[in-house]
C-alpha cells in the first residue's frame, strides 16, 4: 500500500507541476471569435488517408446563439508547436470567455492537485507526529490530546470550514488563498491520522527493538522517528488515499461557492462554478471537463484502496 | 454501564459540542472583519449604518453581546435574523425539515439500494460479483458535487425531472398536489446524494458477506444439508450485518456534508443554503443558529446509529462508540 500511495501521490503531483506547461494556451487568454466553441476531437483519418494528428476548424454559424459547424474542408494543426497565428484548436471546447477548457483544466491542476496534496502531506505530518508523541509518552498529553482528536472528529466540518473561510476577506491573493486552505484542511484533518499512529505506537512501544533502541541510549525522539514512525507508514499510506479525495473536493466545494481561490486563477472548483448555470449547462456540457478530472482522480485513489483490501469511503474528510 | 447511564453521558456530550460548535460560530463570525450593516455596502449613509448597527444590537461589546445571545440562546431563542427579518428559531425549523427529507430520503435509498446489492454480489464469486464491485466503484468516484452537476445537466437536457428547487408554484395548493409537487423534485437531490453511499453500503455488505460466509458455521450449516444460498442467508448474512451499521454513523455525516453543495446545486431550501446565504451577509445570529442545528444533526445522527449498532451486536454492551 505504501508503494501504491506514493506511486500515485508522484504521479498526480508531476500532474500538478507539468499541467501548466503541457497546457496549450495561457489559462486567461481569450479567443473572442470562439466563445463556447465545441470541443475539436484529434483525427488522424483524413479522406481515407492516415496522416499526422489534426483537427477540424469550427467556424461560428450564429453569433447570438452561440452555434458552430465543422469545417470538413480544413485541417489545422494540433495547438502544440503550431504556427503562430493559425486559428486556435480546443481539444476540449471553449469557455463562455472563449478560453481553452483543456488549458484551464491543466492549470487547474496545479490549484487542486497542488493544495490537495499539501494538505494531506500537513495532515498526516502534525497527525503522526502528535499522534506519536501521545502514544509514546502517554498520561495527561495523551488523554488530552485523544478528547481533543475526538472533538474534532464529530465537528459538522462543512459548518466549521466555511465558517473558518468566511472569517477572512472574501477575496485574497491566489497564494493566499492556497495557505489558509491548507491550513483549515490540515487543521480539520489531522485526528485521522492521529488517532491511527497513537494506537500503533503505543502498542509497538512495548517490543523488544523499542527497548532495545532505548537501552542503546536513543533519545524518544530518535525512537518515535527512527523506529516507531517506519511502523506507521502503511497506516498513513491508507489515510493519505483516504484524505486526498476529500481534499480535491473541499477545494471545489469552496471554490464552488466563491470562498476558495479568486477567478483569476483557475481551479477545477472554480471552473465548475462558471459552468454550473443551469441554461449553458445543457447547451456547452464540455465545460464539466473539471468534474470529469475530478471523478478520474477519485477513481485512481479508489481502485488504490480497493485493490489493498480497503473499502473506500465517500466520507469527505475534509469537509464532513 | 446501563443504557440509561449510556444515553445521559451521549446526550450530555452532544450538549456540550452544540454549545460549543455554535459558540465558535459567534465568536468567529462576530471577531471577522466587517459585519451586517457592512455588507449593505453603499445603498446606506454612514448615519443609517450606525443607527441600524444599534438597533441591531451589534454595537454593543463582545461579552455583553455573547451573554445576552448565549442567555436567550438555552431557551431556544436563537434571535432574530437581519437577513430575512424573523426569528432564527423559525427559519431552521423550516430549513432542519428540508435537509432531513433529502438525507433520510437519500438514507433510504442508499440502503434499499446498495445492501441487496451487496449480498448479491458478496453471496459467491463470478461475474456477477466483477460487474457490481465495477460499478460501485464508478459511481464511489463520483462526489455530491460531480453528481448532482451531472444529473442537473441529464434533467435540462432531457426535461425529465424539474432542475432544482422542492416545489414549484405551479402546485395548486392542495395537500396532495403538493406531495406530487415535492415527489417530482426529490429525485435529482436524492440520487446526487444517495449514489456514493449506495455503493459504499455495496462494498461493505459485500466484503463482510463474503468474510461470514468463511466462518465454520456456515460450513457446519451447509454440512447439515442447507443449501449454499440458504446458509448464506440464515448464517451468513446476519452475521455480516454488523460490519454494515457500524458505518452509518460514518454515513450519516457524510449524507450531512454532501447534502451542503447538493444544496447549493439544485437549489434545495436546506440548513447548507440557509448557512451559505448567512454567512454571506454576515447575519450573526442566523450564523450560530446554523451551527448550532448542524452539530445537533451530526450528534443525534451518530447516537441513533451507534444504538442500533448496541442493537444489533449485544457484545457491545459498554459504551461502543462506532467510529
Amino acid at each position: 500500500m505504501t508503494r501504491t500511495a506514493l506511486l500515485l501521490a508522484a504521479t498526480l503531483g508531476a500532474l500538478a507541476m507539468a499541467g501548466p506547461w503541457i497546457a496549450p494556451y495561457a489559462p486567461q487568454a481569450q479567443h473572442r471569435d470562439f466563445m463556447h466553441a465545441p470541443p475539436m476531437p484529434p483525427r488522424v483519418i483524413d479522406e481515407g488517408g492516415l496522416r499526422a494528428p489534426f483537427a477540424r476548424p469550427v467556424v461560428l454559424a450564429d453569433r447570438l446563439d452561440q452555434r458552430y459547424e465543422v469545417d470538413e474542408g480544413r485541417a489545422l494543426p494540433l495547438p502544440w508547436g503550431a504556427p503562430a497565428g493559425s486559428d486556435p484548436v480546443f481539444l476540449l471546447g471553449s469557455d463562455r470567455l472563449g478560453r481553452d477548457v483543456l488549458s484551464r483544466v491543466l492549470h487547474g491542476a496545479r490549484a487542486s492537485l497542488g493544495l490537495a496534496l499539501v494538505s494531506t502531506l500537513g495532515a498526516l505530518l502534525v497527525g503522526a507526529l502528535l499522534g506519536a508523541w501521545a502514544g509514546y509518552r502517554g498520561g495527561w498529553p495523551d488523554e488530552v490530546l485523544m478528547r481533543v482528536s475526538e472533538f474534532v472528529l464529530v465537528l459538522p466540518l462543512v459548518y466549521v470550514v466555511l465558517a473558518l473561510r468566511a472569517v477572512l476577506p472574501l477575496v485574497l491573493p491566489g497564494t493566499t488563498v492556497f495557505l489558509v486552505m491548507a491550513g483549515i484542511f490540515t487543521l480539520v484533518a489531522w485526528p485521522w491520522a492521529a488517532r491511527g499512529v497513537r494506537g500503533i505506537v503505543a502498542a509497538e512501544r512495548e517490543r523488544d527493538y523499542v527497548a532495545a533502541a532505548r537501552a542503546a541510549g536513543a533519545s524518544p525522539a530518535r525512537v518515535i522517528w527512527r523506529h516507531l514512525l517506519p511502523a506507521c507508514a502503511g497506516y498513513l499510506a491508507v489515510q493519505a488515499t483516504l484524505l486526498l479525495p476529500g481534499f480535491i473536493l473541499a477545494e471545489a466545494t469552496l471554490s464552488f461557492i466563491g470562498l476558495g481561490f479568486p477567478d483569476s486563477l483557475p481551479s477545477w472548483g472554480t471552473m465548475l462554478a462558471e459552468a454550473a448555470n443551469v441554461s449553458s449547462l445543457a447547451r456547452f456540457p464540455w465545460t464539466l471537463a473539471p468534474a470529469v478530472a475530478i471523478f478520474l482522480v477519485v477513481l485512481a485513489t479508489n481502485i488504490a484502496i480497493e485493490r489493498h483490501g480497503h473499502t473506500p469511503l465517500p466520507i469527505d474528510r475534509g469537509t464532513r | 454501564m446501563t443504557i440509561g447511564h449510556y444515553l445521559l453521558r451521549r446526550l450530555a456530550f452532544a450538549l456540550l459540542l452544540v454549545l460549543l460548535v455554535s459558540s465558535a460560530a459567534f465568536l468567529l463570525t462576530r471577531l471577522a472583519p466587517g459585519d451586517f450593516t457592512i455588507e449593505q455596502g453603499l445603498t446606506i449613509t454612514a448615519e443609517e449604518r450606525a443607527r441600524l448597527a444599534a438597533d441591531l444590537g451589534l454595537d454593543r461589546p463582545l461579552a455583553v453581546q455573547y451573554g445576552a445571545w448565549l442567555g436567550r440562546a438555552v431557551r431556544l431563542d436563537f434571535g432574530p435574523s437581519f437577513l430575512y427579518s424573523r426569528p432564527v428559531a423559525d427559519l431552521l425549523g423550516e430549513r432542519a425539515a428540508n435537509t432531513a427529507v433529502l438525507a433520510l430520503a437519500a438514507l433510504i435509498v442508499a440502503t434499499v439500494l446498495g445492501v441487496p446489492a451487496g449480498v448479491l454480489s458478496g453471496r459467491r464469486a463470478g461475474a456477477t460479483r466483477r460487474v457490481v464491485r465495477g460499478v460501485s466503484l464508478l459511481l464511489l468516484s463520483v462526489p455530491p458535487l460531480v453528481s448532482s452537476l451531472v444529473l442537473v445537466w441529464i434533467a435540462a437536457r432531457t426535461g425529465w425531472l424539474p432542475l432544482g428547487g422542492m416545489t414549484s408554484l405551479a402546485s395548486d395548493g392542495s395537500w396532495s398536489g403538493w406531495v406530487a409537487d415535492l415527489a417530482r423534485h426529490l429525485p435529482l437531490p436524492v440520487l446526487a446524494l444517495a449514489l456514493p453511499v449506495a455503493a459504499t453500503l455495496e462494498r461493505l455488505q459485500s466484503q463482510a458477506l463474503a468474510e461470514a460466509s468463511r466462518e465454520p458455521f456456515v460450513a457446519a450449516a451447509v454440512a447439515r444439508g442447507l443449501s449454499w444460498d440458504r446458509a448464506v442467508a440464515a448464517h451468513a448474512w446476519p452475521a455480516s450485518l454488523r460490519a454494515v451499521l457500524s458505518v452509518y454513523g460514518l454515513i450519516i455525516g457524510a449524507l450531512f456534508s454532501g447534502s451542503f453543495i447538493v444544496e447549493v446545486v439544485t437549489a434545495w431550501p436546506g440548513l447548507g443554503r440557509l448557512m451559505y446565504d448567512a454567512l454571506r451577509a454576515r447575519d450573526l445570529y442566523l450564523v450560530a443558529g446554523c451551527a448550532a442545528t448542524g452539530a445537533a444533526f451530526l450528534a443525534v445522527g451518530t447516537l441513533v446509529s451507534d444504538l442500533l449498532l448496541r442493537w444489533a451486536d449485544p457484545r457491545l454492551g459498554g459504551g461502543g462508540v462506532s467510529r
